[in-house]
């Protein structure tokens, strides 16, 4: 890769979160124009990545990349094979659009370019996911992923459904993104790479290392949220809450297959062991099947839709899985199809909803008429979906049935779990593309008519490019297809599947779901109470057990606070100068390591002496003073006469830091005291002073025997001789307490004063809500 | 205390802290003092001003919200951290000049500004924290 292309690609990995800082500012310049120039960035990157297009279906690799972190090994590094490519081309090219659909769907919204932002952001995200060549550089984007999500679900933060939805996405995927992080660390502890492009040779390492039921079980923990599969599915339809660009776009193309890429990635050197063969297709099958189920519940159009996209992403990860000849064949070609017609399917439902103002089935009926060009995109879309020649998705279906049909209990499990989901997604398809558009015209809220060019181009054109790569499938197996299942396997494959049908099993199959779905499509109301029925009858749900948890989790949180923040300072103040008294006297105690006692210096001058005498004498008449003001002054004598030992041991600097301590404490606690209208005397009894009393004396003399076991050990002057030679020879300067503060350690420093600032804003608020003034 | 010598001595005592407090600071690299005693020193003289005066002078005085002059301190000894990036070194690197004026050589480096940095904070979070305790009715 020569360097021009690499800081292309960079940029290309940059423009989104550019796109993202303009897209505000061109909203409010534009209005709902903005979607024109900003979906130039989206296909800009779409471009830039189908030049890789002829290199990559050659077989090669591209990797690039720059050192981020050379001390740790920390690179920002990209590896784009066929399976990166087909999810980057998918994700800019649908994101084009995707942006172009919402430029017409929001239309005159206040926050539009807020929208548009989000969405470039989250665009940037997915982008950086499935080119990642590190593992930190992955997780870093895979939880970017989860939190422009989280903006985009909450989108319409001001209806609880919206955050709830947004909350519930955020928690799922970022938590699983957890499981992955700790994943990601197992395989570079056991492999010693941290790049994808290097793991590839360590299959057999991978596999047959003690940690890799470890490493699948977090991997997948990472994996599953992210692509919703059971019984982690629940997120996905409740994210339809969000408005439908971004249902249309996390749900086909982006965000739920991140997962499924996950996999796809790993499958080369984790995969074709029994626990992948197994864990993989049982999850996967048992998604397919209660997505399908659930979907058929449903009458609102973007959740049947939802939940066939679960349906769908089990297909995937069973079909990663399976192990067979041509499942990974059969995956590459569902992936790829499914994202055009899902897609385009979303974008219909949003368009039916943006023009009739529902999406409720029961209620819409004979718009065929009013909106003649959403319904042919939505027959296009449906007929790929479907699974019917020529379109793409029938060689999908073919692939799949070819892959998973068989003898065996194993085959025949699964292909007729296959055949039971496509034949519901084949009903739900038609349910969505037929039923409001057929029949007669019913009352919709808004006057139904055909939407502007900006929310049908993007549903028309990923209809219709199911169409031609249904069509011409030969050149896109070679320039997508093959790369694409090649990269998922890890060995060169061949896809030869065509439009044409032919008699086979794989065809019978296919006949025998087509069969299917129309009978559930005619009887749908039926089959839509006896899935109703069925839910009923098992009530809990993970939707549920997620409420359940999170209350019990808040309950349990506010438990613990109660009993830790009683809100009294008094048992703040007894816990941790107890807490203090016994770490300091407990482990001498414990292992007999006391201090030997000290000799009394010989010679040593008078003024010493005197000083010691007066800090002495200043305890005593903290003690002794029964007003509060004269105590806080006297305990000022004391540290005044610790600044005066300090300064006579040579310490000047911190001897009048100590004098402006001694003075502003003195000053501030008077003010506190004014402040808080404390009663000048001490009102506690006697049987509460002796406790009290009895915790500082511990302390103090738990200080004291600490610094006299500090002063009686060897000293290590090597960091002193260090800061005495090098103070200043490197830092300039004569000053060595200083040169360390501002120079040798200026970092700590950085974060002291950070921490002084954010104290003296807690303070000033602490200070405001006593008013009883709530700060804004 | 508020006595009428107090009240009439006060301004010159809080300006020569003031003026002392700076000295203290730009002395720091070389003799005792730098950005934190600095810092607490000109606390020390608002603190006398607010007493004699009252805080609604000193706020005058300040002119900015002493949290708003924290803030600018950490700013700038951040400023002061990532100017090394420029350079090509390290994170806080101290960077040196050594411009001529009116024929006296003086030395200015990013250290300096990180130090100016840290008295700022200092000066802020304290001044606003002892203002905001004495005032008895506005922030």
């Amino acid at each position: 890769m020569t360097a021009d292309t690499m800081g292309l690609t960079f940029l290309a990995f940059c423009l989104p979160f550019l796109g993202a800082l303009i897209a505000p500012a061109l909203t409010r310049l534009l209005g709902h124009h903005a979607a024109w120039p900003l979906a130039l960035v989206p296909l800009a990157v779409f471009f830039h990545f189908l030049g890789f297009n002829a290199e990559i279906a050659r077989g090669e690799i591209v990797t690039g990349g720059y050192a981020w972190v050379p001390s740790y090994n920390v690179s920002f590094s990209w590896l784009i094979d066929g399976l990166s490519l087909a999810f980057l081309l998918l994700i800019s090219g649908i994101g084009a659009l995707i942006v172009l659909y919402s430029g017409g769907y929001l239309k005159g919204h206040p926050h539009q370019g807020r929208f548009f932002s989000f969405i470039l952001m989250f665009m940037g995200s997915m982008l950086g996911v499935v080119a990642s060549d590190s593992f930190l550089m992955l997780f870093v984007f895979w939880e970017l992923t989860s939190i422009t999500s989280f903006l985009l679900i909450g989108f319409d933060h001001a209806r609880e459904a919206s955050r709830r939805a947004a909350l519930q996405a955020l928690i799922v995927t970022g938590g699983g993104g957890l499981f992955l992080l700790a994943g990601l660390l197992l395989i570079w502890d056991v492999t010693g790479v941290t790049q994808f492009s290097l793991l590839m040779s360590f299959g057999p390492e991978l596999r047959t290392s003690p940690f890799y039921l470890a490493i699948l079980f977090l991997v997948l923990g990472g994996a599953f949220t992210k692509s919703a599969q059971f019984p982690f599915h629940f997120w996905l339809p409740n994210a339809m809450e969000a408005p439908t660009p971004v249902s249309a776009y996390l749900h086909s193309a982006t965000m739920v297959k991140a997962g499924v890429y996950l996999l796809m990635r790993l499958n080369p050197v984790m995969g074709a062991t029994p626990a992948w063969e197994t864990i993989l297709p049982a999850i996967g099958g048992l998604t397919l099947l209660v997505g399908a189920v659930l979907a058929i519940r449903q009458t609102d159009l973007k959740l049947m839709l939802a939940y066939t996209t679960v349906a769908s992403l089990g297909m995937l990860v069973m079909l990663t899985g399976f192990g067979s000849e041509h499942a990974i064949a059969a995956a590459a070609l569902y992936l790829v199809a499914h994202s055009l017609f899902k897609g385009a399917l979303f974008m219909v439902a949003g368009l039916i909803d943006h023009e009739t103002g529902t999406r409720d089935i029961t209620r819409l009926g004979g718009l065929r008429r009013a909106m003649p060009v959403t319904f042919l995109a939505a027959l296009l879309a449906a007929l790929s979906m479907g699974g019917l020649p020529p379109f793409f998705g029938f060689l999908a279906k073919e692939e799949i049935y070819a892959a998973l049909a068989g003898g065996s209990l194993r085959q025949v499990a699964f292909t007729a779990a296959a055949v039971i989901g496509n034949g519901l997604m084949f009903a739900v398809a038609f349910a969505v593309a037929l039923k409001p558009f057929l029949g007669a015209p019913t009352q919709t809220p808004k006057h139904a008519h055909e939407g502007p060019a900006l929310l049908w181009i993007g549903p028309m054109l990923l209809a219709v490019t199911g169409l031609v790569i249904g069509l011409f499938s030969a050149v896109a197996h070679v320039l997508l297809t093959m790369p694409l299942a090649s990269a998922i396997s890890g060995a060169p494959q061949t896809i030869t599947i065509s439009a044409m049908p032919h008699l086979s099993l794989a065809f019978g199959l296919s006949l025998l779901t087509v069969a299917f779905g129309v009978g559930v499509f005619l009887m749908l109301d039926r089959a839509r109470a006896a899935a109703n029925r069925l839910v009923e009858d098992i009530g809990w749900g993970p939707d549920r057990g997620f409420d359940q948890g999170m209350t019990g989790l808040v309950r349990a949180a506010s438990a613990i606070s109660r009993l830790v923040q009683p809100g009294r300072m008094e048992t703040y103040m007894t816990a941790t100068f107890t807490v203090i008294a016994l770490a300091l006297i407990v482990p001498p105690a414990l292992y007999g390591e006391w201090p030997r006692l000290p000799v009394w210096p010989a010679g040593m001058p008078f003024h010493e002496l005197a000083v010691m005498v007066l800090a002495a004498v200043g305890i005593a008449a903290v003690l002794m003073a029964n007003n509060r003001l004269t105590a806080i002054v006297a305990l000022g004598i004391q540290g005044f006469c610790v600044a005066l030992l300090f300064l006579l041991f040579g310490a000047p600097d911190l001897a009048f830091t100590q004098f402006m301590i001694e003075t502003l404490s003195v000053v501030i606690l008077a003010l506190v005291m004014t402040r808080l209208k404390l009663t000048p005397r001490d009102p506690r009894p006697l049987r509460e002073k002796i406790p009290d009393g009895a915790i500082a004396v511990a302390c103090g003399l738990g200080f004291a025997l600490y610094l006299l076991k500090v002063t009686q050990g060897r000293f290590d002057t090597a960091l002193s001789d260090f800061f005495n030679l090098y103070s200043k020879t490197i830092a300039h300067g004569a000053n060595v307490v200083n040169v360390i503060i501002v120079d040798f350690r200026g970092t700590d420093t950085l974060g002291e004063i950070a921490v002084v600032m954010v104290t003296g804003l807690a303070i000033l608020s602490i200070i405001r809500i006593r008013k009883g003034r709530v700060s804004p | 205390m508020n006595t009428l010598i107090f009240r009439t001595v006060a301004p010159f005592l809080t300006a020569l802290m003031a003026l002392f407090s700076i000295f203290v600071l730009l002395r720091g690299h070389n003799e005792p003092g730098g950005g934190f005693i600095g810092g607490l020193i000109a606390v020390s003289a608002l603190a006398i001003f607010g007493i004699a005066n009252g805080i609604s002078a000193v706020r005058r005085a300040l002119w900015f919200h002493p949290m708003a002059i924290s803030a600018f301190g950490l700013f700038i000894a951040c400023l002061a951290g990532l100017m090394s990036a420029a350079f090509g070194v390290p994170f806080m690197t101290g960077l040196w000049v050594y411009p001529v004026v009116l024929g006296v050589e003086i030395p200015l480096s990013s250290v300096m500004l990180f130090d100016i940095g840290v008295y700022l904070v200092v000066v802020g979070a304290i001044t606003s924290i002892a203002l905001a305790l004495e005032a008895g009715d506005d922030t």
